[in-house]
Parts: C-alpha cells; sequence; structure tokens
C-alpha cells in the first residue's frame, strides 16, 4: 500500500471529521443529537442545489451550512424549549432529513458541480509543510476544506479546553444544575451549540456532495453520519482524538475500493460492510473497558427543567 | 414572565385535542412548503386522499402497505417500552425476508402447509438473532444500541447485496441481478383480496396488547422499562428480560419481512424494506406504544405514502413529500407534548419597592 492510499484516506475521512466535531460540541452541552445524518442530507442537498444555481463555491458552503444550522435550530427547540425526548427527536431529523435531500434532490440526478467549484476546493500544496517526506504529501496536499478540518480541530479543541465559555459549555453537559446555579445560561448555551453542530454536519454533507463526490447521488451519505455518531464515542469526546478516529475510517471507508486492484477475490459488497463492522467492534470494546477518562458528559440526553429538580 | 410547572390535571380529552392540533399545524406547515412549490396545497391533500381511499384497488394498496408498518411497529414498540432504542427493524426485516427466501428457494416443492410455516419460523429466528446480536452487548456491557442496532442495518442490506448479486442471482435472469421468484407454494394466499398478512398483523396487535397489559412478562417489560433498578430491586432478572424482549421484537420484524417477501414481492431484493424499519419508529411513536393505536396510525401512515406516489403522477411532486410530511407531523406531535406535561402561566413579576 503507497502514500496515495494515505492520501485517499485523509480525503475520505474529511466529512466524518467535521460531523463528529460537530456532534462532539453538541454532546458537550448535553445533547445527543441522533439527526447527524438528517443534517448531512440537509447541508449535502442544499449546497448542491446553490453550487448549480451560483456557481460560487463559497455560498454553496454557506448555504449548506445555514440549512444544517437551521435543522439543528428545530431540534434545539424541540429538546431545549420543549424537552421532548432527545432519541426520538434526533430520529425523526434523520428521517426528516431524508426526506427533504431525496425530495429537494429529484431532479438534480446526474447534476455534476461546475467546474469553477471544483477548481476552489482542488488539491494545492501547502509551502514548506508539503516538503515533509510522506506526511507532507498524504496531509499538506489536499483541497482547502481538509486544511479547514484541523483548523475546525484545533479551534474546537483550544475553545473547549482552554477558554472560560469552554468550560462553562463542559459543566453544562457534566452538572446542568450546577451550571445554572452558578449563573450560566443553560438554554443559551445548549441552543448554540446544538446549532454549531448542525453548521458543521451541513458543512459535512456539502463536503461529500461537492467534493467527494462531485455529482449528485441520492442517499450520499450512506450511513456515515451514524458512524460519526458511534465515533464520538471511540474519540471520547475529545477534538484531538476526533482527527485519529476520522481518518482511520476514512481508510476503512476506500480500502474494499482498493484491495480490488489486487485482485485477490473478496466480494466488494463484503468489504463494504468493514466500516460498519469495525463500528460495532469498537463500541463493544469502548463499553466493555470503560475508564474514567472516556465516559460521557455526565447529563447526557437529560432534559433539564429546573422547577423538577 | 412565563411560568411553567408540570401538571398532571391534563384529561385525555385535552391531550386528544392537542395532539390533534399538532397534526393540523404540521399540515399547515407542509402547505406552505407546498405553495412554495407553486401548487395548491389543499387539491394536494384531496388528490393525495383520493389516491390513498378513492378507489377500491387504492384502498387495497394502502391496507397492503399497512400491514408491514402495523407488524414491525408492533416490534418496535415492544423493544421501546424497554427504553431499547432499536432502530434495527430495517436489518431486522431484511434478515427475516433473507431467512423466509432460503427456505422457500431451497424447497419449493414443499406443500405451502408447511412451506409456509417453516418459512415464517425461520424469518423469526432470522430476524430475532438479528436484535438478540445487540441487545446481548446491551446487557452484558450497556453496549450503546441505538448505534449498533443501526449498523446492523447497513451489515444486512450489504448482505443481501452481495446474495442478489452472487451466490443466489437468478441464472434465468440472463445477467440481470435478481434472486429468482418464490414457487407458488411458497407465496402468501390472498383472503378477501388481501394477502393473509393483514390477519397476521390483526392476531399480533391482539396479543400484543394482552401480552403487555395481561400478562406477568409483560408486567416485568413495564417496570424494567421504567427503571431498571426498580426491576432488579424487585428481583428480577433484568439481562434476561432485555434479551427474550429484544429477540421478540426482532422476531416480530423478521415475521413482517417474510411477509413481504412471499406476500407481495414474491422474491427477495435489497428493496424489500421500502423505509418500512424507519417509518415504523414514526408509528409506533405516535401510537404511544399502545397496539390498539397503532393500526390506526399506520394506515394513516400508509395512506399518505400511497397518496404519495399519486400525488407524484398528478402533480409531478416527488414521492419523497410523504416522508418531509410524516417528519413534520412527528416533529408538531414531540413538541405538543410540553403542552400536555407542563402547564404555562404568565404572570406578573413583582418588584419589591425599595
Amino acid at each position: 500500500m503507497d502514500a496515495s492510499f494515505f492520501t485517499a484516506a485523509v480525503v475520505a475521512g474529511t466529512p466524518l471529521l467535521y460531523a463528529i466535531l460537530g456532534e462532539v460540541i453538541t454532546e458537550k452541552a448535553g445533547n445527543l443529537n441522533l439527526g447527524v445524518e438528517g443534517m448531512m442530507l440537509i447541508g449535502a442537498v442544499v449546497g448542491f442545489k446553490v453550487a448549480l444555481i451560483t456557481q460560487n463555491p463559497w455560498l454553496s458552503l454557506g448555504g449548506a451550512m445555514i440549512a444544517g444550522g437551521i435543522a439543528a435550530l428545530i431540534y434545539a427547540l424541540l429538546t431545549v424549549s420543549l424537552r421532548a425526548n432527545q432519541v426520538v427527536t434526533g430520529l425523526t431529523l434523520t428521517i426528516f432529513g431524508t426526506g427533504f435531500s431525496s425530495f429537494m434532490g429529484k431532479n438534480l440526478m446526474g447534476e455534476v458541480v461546475p467546474d469553477n467549484i471544483k477548481l476552489a476546493f482542488a488539491d494545492f500544496p501547502l509551502p514548506l509543510l508539503s516538503h515533509i517526506p510522506v506526511l507532507g504529501q498524504v496531509f499538506f496536499n489536499q483541497g482547502i476544506l481538509v486544511y479547514g478540518g484541523y483548523i475546525a480541530t484545533i479551534l474546537a479543541g483550544l475553545y473547549l479546553y482552554n477558554t472560560q465559555i469552554g468550560l462553562n459549555l463542559r459543566a453544562v453537559g457534566e452538572n446542568t444544575a450546577a451550571a445554572d446555579a452558578a449563573g450560566i445560561k443553560v438554554s443559551l448555551y445548549k441552543y448554540i451549540h446544538i446549532i454549531i453542530g448542525g453548521v458543521l454536519c451541513g458543512l459535512a454533507g456539502a463536503y461529500l456532495s461537492l467534493v467527494y463526490i462531485p455529482s449528485w447521488q441520492e442517499n450520499v451519505t450512506a450511513g456515515r453520519g451514524w458512524i460519526a455518531v458511534a465515533l464520538v464515542i471511540f474519540c471520547k469526546w475529545n477534538p484531538y482524538r476526533v482527527l485519529v478516529g476520522a481518518f482511520l475510517f476514512g481508510g476503512l471507508d476506500i480500502i474494499g475500493f482498493r484491495l480490488q486492484k489486487y485482485s485477490f477475490y473478496i466480494s466488494q459488497y463484503l468489504i463494504d460492510m468493514l466500516p460498519y463492522l469495525v463500528t460495532i467492534i469498537i463500541l463493544i470494546v469502548v463499553s466493555a473497558r470503560k475508564s474514567i477518562s472516556g465516559l460521557p458528559p455526565a447529563n447526557l440526553g437529560d432534559s433539564y427543567f429546573r422547577e423538577e429538580r | 414572565m412565563i411560568k411553567m410547572s408540570a401538571r398532571s390535571d391534563c384529561s385525555k380529552r385535552e391531550a386528544t385535542l392537542i395532539r390533534t392540533l399538532a397534526v393540523v399545524f404540521a399540515l399547515v406547515t407542509v402547505s406552505f412548503f407546498i405553495m412554495i412549490l407553486g401548487h395548491n396545497p389543499i387539491s394536494v391533500y384531496i388528490s393525495m386522499m383520493d389516491g390513498a381511499f378513492g378507489t377500491g384497488y387504492r384502498l387495497l394498496e394502502t391496507l397492503r402497505k399497512s400491514v408491514p408498518l402495523i407488524i414491525t411497529s408492533i416490534g418496535i414498540s415492544l423493544a421501546f417500552r424497554l427504553k431499547f432504542w432499536n432502530i434495527g427493524a430495517e436489518g431486522q426485516i431484511m434478515m427475516g425476508a433473507m431467512g423466509a427466501a432460503f427456505i422457500a428457494l431451497n424447497f419449493p416443492q414443499l406443500p405451502a402447509i408447511i412451506l409456509l410455516p417453516l418459512m415464517a419460523f425461520t424469518a423469526m429466528i432470522s430476524g430475532g438473532i438479528w436484535g438478540l446480536i445487540p441487545a446481548y452487548f446491551k446487557a452484558r456491557w450497556k453496549t450503546n444500541e441505538t448505534i449498533f442496532t443501526l449498523m446492523m442495518n447497513y451489515i444486512a442490506l450489504k448482505f443481501i447485496t452481495y446474495l442478489q448479486y452472487g451466490p443466489w442471482k437468478d441464472p434465468a435472469a440472463l445477467g440481470f441481478p435478481k434472486i429468482p421468484n418464490f414457487s407458488q407454494n411458497a407465496v402468501l394466499p390472498d383472503i378477501f383480496g388481501l394477502h393473509a398478512g393483514w390477519v397476521i398483523a390483526i392476531i399480533l396487535v391482539i396479543l400484543s396488547h394482552i401480552f403487555i397489559n395481561y400478562t406477568q412478562p409483560g408486567y416485568e417489560i413495564e417496570v424494567v422499562g421504567g427503571s431498571e433498578n426498580t426491576g432488579r430491586y424487585a428481583g428480577m432478572n433484568v439481562n434476561k428480560i432485555i434479551i427474550l424482549t429484544i429477540f421478540a421484537s426482532g422476531s416480530i420484524c423478521g415475521l413482517s419481512g417474510m411477509i413481504e417477501a412471499s406476500g407481495v414481492n414474491r422474491t427477495l431484493s435489497v428493496e424489500i424494506t421500502r423505509g418500512v424499519g424507519y417509518t415504523a419508529i414514526i408509528t409506533s411513536w405516535l401510537s404511544y406504544l399502545k397496539a390498539p393505536v397503532i393500526p390506526i396510525v399506520c394506515i394513516l401512515f400508509a395512506s399518505m405514502i400511497q397518496g404519495g406516489t399519486f400525488i407524484q403522477m398528478a402533480f409531478q411532486i416527488p414521492q419523497s413529500a410523504a416522508q418531509i410530511l410524516q417528519g413534520a407531523i412527528l416533529f408538531f406531535v414531540l413538541g405538543s407534548e410540553f403542552f400536555i406535561r407542563y402547564k404555562i402561566s404568565f404572570v406578573k413579576q413583582n418588584i419589591p419597592e425599595a
């Protein structure tokens, strides 16, 4: 296996990276949003549509991010303000998003991303960094959205662990009642971070439809949103570990295609099971050996109602 | 200022009214969406109803679509009662259909009276095992069942794709990737124009209602679903309850797969579920996991799906509009729960005088 495999793994891992980061931030606020798949699909279709209409790469990304944010806002309204069950609301968001993208995408079948947008997201080597042997080729000769993923990871890490707001946010997820008592605006924190999560998922979807595929395909996510939710556990809610999880699974995603080259015969469809199988194995391993450092935010999934304590 | 407080005084009638209003709001919201697309929402809704109930044939089609939905919802709600978020129905249906197809394709000459029960049995075992795997790990290590069951869906899908394109491909189909049709013996007979699955659906609704409300294991599921610790203190074997319940849940979903494969498709294919596994999550939740309500909600949803195919022809609105409508309805009903559980009052804030 050559360096080009790892380069491709980074590309395939980038949509996962954005989605996992989004879900980590959402879950830090104590909300489990199972709508990642749906928000990604909404982002994918809106980004693609805007790309066809405006031919502008940045408006496309912006549209996808806003759409993801609006979808997350629906979830936030229901779970934060109206205290609906988070699991069911998230599931509904995924079902709704799947319907929405298939509805909007009906007439997009076979359309291709305009060339100038492809060009805007094309690979370019970063000065100096790209000359590092092997690593330079794998990590620093990529498109702007891959670099954006690195930056987003570092920003999220700094935000969560090195700022006052990040500390407050973690308090909301760990002990909502205490955070409330300490004067933190719990609902506001939840709303903002759920929406940030949705924006990142929208971006992840747009990456798939605009850069990764880049033509319209129904159900373009193929379960990546769900894998992202699972990888949050693998990454132990730590943004820096997201880099590892995302690129590892990027590799798994493309391994079936790559193996075909080596002409030993296992059915493509069986190799395609790999990412899902490995996700399950990770879930089992993580749950079997629970360590203190890898626990979810203590109040994850709970509705918070001040008068009910 | 707005004050919220928990309420317990919400009568059944009031609750029904609030939920109905939620559905109406959902319809109105989707109307705006339809208007943006340049159609008259009222004529779209009317034509949807027409497409679902307008003629005897359409009504039969609606009922045909509601059968797998009802059976799967019964299966899912069993798991949901335990707060086990089984979203693996899609895979359990597929594996059930696969088990049934295995028997149907290997023993096509058996008389129907033996073949059909054997197919149903195999389907229930296969679907049950597909649910059992995540249930075992949930009971053993509390492994997250939501993602586990969902991953199992994708594995089932890839497996059926593998069968359809590989070992089970019909050599008579001239290279077209399809699994051979079942023999006549392996096809569910019609009863009053609709395959016998509807009778099974009715029996399952009644059985599950009795099971939940009038039997000891049904009661234990309620207790453990409310709080695992309560169950434990009461001396119940919580792990056994989880594993057996989810096995049953998966079996029922598997049976639904057998009925679709045998009664409708007469073969196995990757499209066997048509998303029923996901739609049934919505319908069981909207039915409040109550067996007698499930058929009503499912027929309503089947009519939206059937009506959706109709408006696709009449208005060129994509069929997935039905999915958006279903999602919107659940969003609104989920939101409306708040007004059933909490009271909102506007009170004047008292500013203490200095």
